[in-house]
């Protein structure tokens, strides 16, 4: 069907557009980005900023570009004086209502608040007032709420519903003393946030945040070496995206640069979450193949993602035992630092800190959970830094990023395959998973390497593989709404998978909660942006010698000498963990 | 004035539910817009910034104009607030919050201007613009206002003329109603 075409004039020019678009996306043909704040491209239309409002010949009051769509002969202007005025004016009110507090702001040069200020010349402060008043919530273990600072757009409360599924959030209470919030304006950790971190991903100001662990990194840094010994690993996917942070291109993948600073940054070894990712892999892929044997509880569904296990515990309880029994790749490492590493060089759990640079909010919540902790309660991960956190902690230092030399990760710890490269992006670990699997049913060492079926950022993929004579049906999915689909067509008996991955943030883990924020020309959440930061990781793994995780030498060792077999029982005790049912309080 | 929905718009109002009230010279128009300001901020659901912001700032505004506290900039920023509100609030309840004031800055803006230059309230209608005082001439001396004042600063003795202590009145009106020879003015 060819779209019925509409002529409208923006600013004087002629144009024509597909009926159904709206006048911001009309102008931006012509090259003119209207100011939003309330708007964003992948969710709902809110129309509640107000702040892109344009002039409409035949109408007294103004139209939102963002929500108004094209009629024929529309004659719209998007900078007449009064339009200007409004515009300045309604951002004026924002700030009226707001802590100035930008020296102080974690967003402060990243804001988007600020940004828009600045463009529509608010210079002055006419309308000042009384401004409201709301206490910081920072209870929660990731997620903290700095309510002052929301300017009620809603983009929080539409991407943790419309993408998370998850619905935590909503509007309390009316007109000015409206706030956002999830129920009963509890606590994060009580609510049923499942942590992912997008509200703080998509939030154009600082009102929401991780819960910051820099404090404690540079404290454990600071200790003498014979007292802390301080201990680092890096997610797959921070290498695709921390460049970003320093003006690089997106899609630059710095591993080199990334390692180097963590060492001038004083971490005494700085190894890969590759490395254990190749582990989750043989951890995985021989409970899989144990599971298709016996034929019971499938389809195996991935563990990796904390986002998507708090979902899992709090939303779908009884997938519990679908799920991999797998600790995420960080929590396996740090295990492994504490127990196998610890052992070899002789050191004190104890005195072992363990910081993971991780794309993640909810790996915050992960570290902290007791059923993954020590005998004595001690965490196997002692900080949780996202890439944004790092990014601040290295210019805070000084150091100067671009211009690094390339550093190598330290041995044993910090080699990886390729395959572990790709678990960052949505279909990484289902890719990494069937390298593997193929292998193992097959016989072939030179098995399929590159499974174009589950690769792109696209939210729900599903497809059939033939792997030796056998037929497995698979399914990737990101962003949680996605993740329900499938679940409910498992539940419901509709679909026969075999093997699901499921990652929390839509894109992967190289568009997690934690990510640094675009530049601010971009959106958050662009699929484009994850496209390209995919494609970055792809490009590390064809370049990678190894390509599979079974093929990983450190990690045959590993089995050798400490762990027996895969799934064995020390493998168990260590790497595996369990799931129980957490309603949120009040429900239960 | 003709009631329809044209002549209606023309004077800046509009027909609602098609309630009509009347006003006299007794009524403060200042005190009116504020009077139906506060309904809509209140009533303003939060959603869009104007509404939400806006309705608040002009009601800080009318505060302060009928405080006696209003600079003459005030009322600038009050008519641009008011326009902003009404040209670009999402639903009819932000857009038509600011019409009473837009309307009574349009005909009896001198209204404004008297609370602001001369900190005077003809229509004795804005508390802190206004005072009570016991008419020497008038007064008897009946000691009838005396217990009735919550703040005790109206004192006298029997069958002489009493006094306010201005500095103690809460201007809480008491003494006005229960004069009988009409001797507490309100000034
Ligand atoms: S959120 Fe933005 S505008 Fe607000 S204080 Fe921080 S940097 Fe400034
Ligand atoms: S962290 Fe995720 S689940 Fe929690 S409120 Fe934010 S978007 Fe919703
Ligand atoms: S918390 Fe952030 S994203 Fe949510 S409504 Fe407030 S400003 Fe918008
Ligand atoms: S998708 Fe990645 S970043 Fe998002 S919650 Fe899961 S592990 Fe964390
Ligand atoms: S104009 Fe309507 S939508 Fe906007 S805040 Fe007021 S009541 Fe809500
Ligand atoms: S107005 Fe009230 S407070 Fe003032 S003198 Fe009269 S009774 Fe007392
Ligand atoms: S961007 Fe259009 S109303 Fe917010």
């Amino acid at each position: 069907m060819i779209d019925k075409m509409i002529n409208l004039t923006i600013d004087g020019d002629p144009l024509q557009v597909p009926a159904g678009t709206t006048v911001l996306k009309a102008a931006e043909k012509l090259g003119i980005n209207i100011p939003r704040l309330c708007y964003h491209p992948n969710l709902s239309i809110e129309g509640a900023c107000r702040v892109c409002v344009t002039q409409v010949k035949g109408f007294n009051h103004f139209l939102t570009a963002c929500s108004q769509e094209v009629w024929e002969g529309m004659e719209v202007q998007t900078n007449s004086p009064e339009i200007r005025q409004a515009r300045r004016d309604i951002v004026e009110l924002l700030l009226d209502n707001h802590p100035r507090d930008c020296q102080t702001c974690e967003r402060d040069g990243n804001c988007e608040l600020q940004k828009q200020a600045y463009r529509l010349g608010v210079r002055e402060r006419i309308f000042n007032g009384e401004r409201k008043r709301f206490p910081v919530e920072d209870s929660g273990q990731s997620v903290i709420r700095t309510p002052e600072k929301c300017i009620l757009c809603g983009r929080c409360v539409r991407v943790c519903s419309e993408v998370q599924g998850v619905s935590n959030l909503s509007q309390h209470g009316r007109g000015f003393h409206t706030v956002v919030g999830p129920a009963n304006l509890s606590n994060m950790d009580d609510s049923v946030c499942i942590q992912c971190g997008q509200c703080v991903a998509v939030c154009p100001t600082a009102a929401f945040l991780e819960k910051d662990h820099t404090e404690r990194v540079w404290e454990a840094l600071a200790m003498p070496r014979d007292v802390k010994h301080v201990v680092v690993q890096v997610a797959p996917a921070i290498r695709a995206t921390i460049g970003e942070a320093f003006g690089l291109p997106m899609g630059t993948p710095v591993t080199g640069k990334l390692v180097t600073a963590l060492r001038r940054m004083g971490f005494d070894e700085v190894f890969d979450t590759n490395y254990s990712a190749d582990l989750t892999i043989i951890e995985e892929a021989t409970e899989f193949l144990s599971r298709v044997q016996k034929g019971e509880n499938l389809p195996l569904l991935t563990s990796c993602s904390p986002g998507w296990v708090n979902f899992l515990e709090k939303f779908y309880p009884e997938m519990i035992k679908h799920t991999s029994s797998c600790k995420s790749p960080m929590q396996m490492l740090s295990t492994l630092i504490k127990t196998y590493y610890a052992e070899k060089k002789g050191l004190d759990p104890k005195d072992v800190y363990v910081v993971g640079i991780m794309p993640c909010v909810a790996k915050k919540f992960e570290a902290g959970r007791p059923e993954q902790a020590m005998e004595d309660g001690m965490p196997y991960t002692d900080a949780v830094l996202t890439t944004r956190e790092l990014a601040w902690m290295i210019k805070s230092y000084g150091i100067d990023f671009v211009n690094l030399p390339d550093g190598e990760f330290d041995r044993p710890l910090g080699i990886s395959s390729g395959a572990a490269d790709i678990f960052g992006a949505t279909g990484g670990v289902m890719e990494a998973a069937l390298r593997t699997a193929a292998v193992k049913l097959t016989g072939d060492e030179l098995g399929p390497l590159v499974f174009e079926e589950v690769r792109g950022v696209t939210g729900l993929k599903e497809t059939t593989l033939r792997i030796n004579g056998m037929d497995i049906n698979i399914a990737v999915s990101n962003g949680l709404t996605n993740a329900k689909h499938i679940l409910e067509a498992v539940k419901h008996g509709d679909k026969q998978y075999h093997l699901i991955e499921i990652m929390a943030c839509p894109g992967g883990c190289i568009m997690g909660g934690g990510q640094p924020y675009p530049p601010l020309d971009h959106d958050p959440l662009d699929p484009e942006t994850a496209r390209i930061r995919a494609k970055a990781l792809y490009d590390i793994d064809a370049k990678k010698q190894l390509r599979r995780s079974h093929e990983n030498p450190a990690i045959e060792h590993l089995y050798a000498e400490f762990l027996g077999e895969p799934n064995g029982e020390k493998a168990h005790k260590l790497l595996h963990t369990h799931y129980e049912a957490r309603m949120p309080r009040g429900i239960r | 004035m003709e009631v329809d929905f044209g002549p209606l718009a023309k004077a800046g109002s509009i027909m609602g539910s098609g309630g009509m009230i009347v006003l006299s010279e007794e009524d403060c128009m200042v005190d009116i817009s504020k009077f139906y300001l506060t309904f809509t901020q209140e009533e303003s659901c939060g959603k869009c910034t104007p509404c939400r912001e806006g309705t608040t700032r002009m009601l800080e505004i009318l505060e302060k104009v009928t405080s006696g506290k209003g600079e003459m900039s005030d009322l600038d920023r009050l008519e641009r607030l008011a326009k902003l509100c009404q040209q670009t609030s999402l639903c009819g309840l932000g857009r038509a919050a600011p019409n009473p004031i837009l309307s009574s800055l349009k005909h009896f803006r001198e209204e404004y201007v008297e609370h602001i230059v001369d900190k005077k309230c003809a229509a004795k209608k804005c508390v802190a613009l206004i005072k009570y005082e016991i008419s020497a001439d008038t007064c008897i001396g009946c000691t009838v206002c005396a217990p009735n004042c919550p703040t005790e600063c109206t004192t006298g003795t029997r069958k002489e003329v009493h006094v306010i202590d201005q500095d103690r009145c809460v201007k809480c009106g008491q003494c006005f109603e229960v004069c009988r020879f009409d001797a507490v003015e309100r000034v």
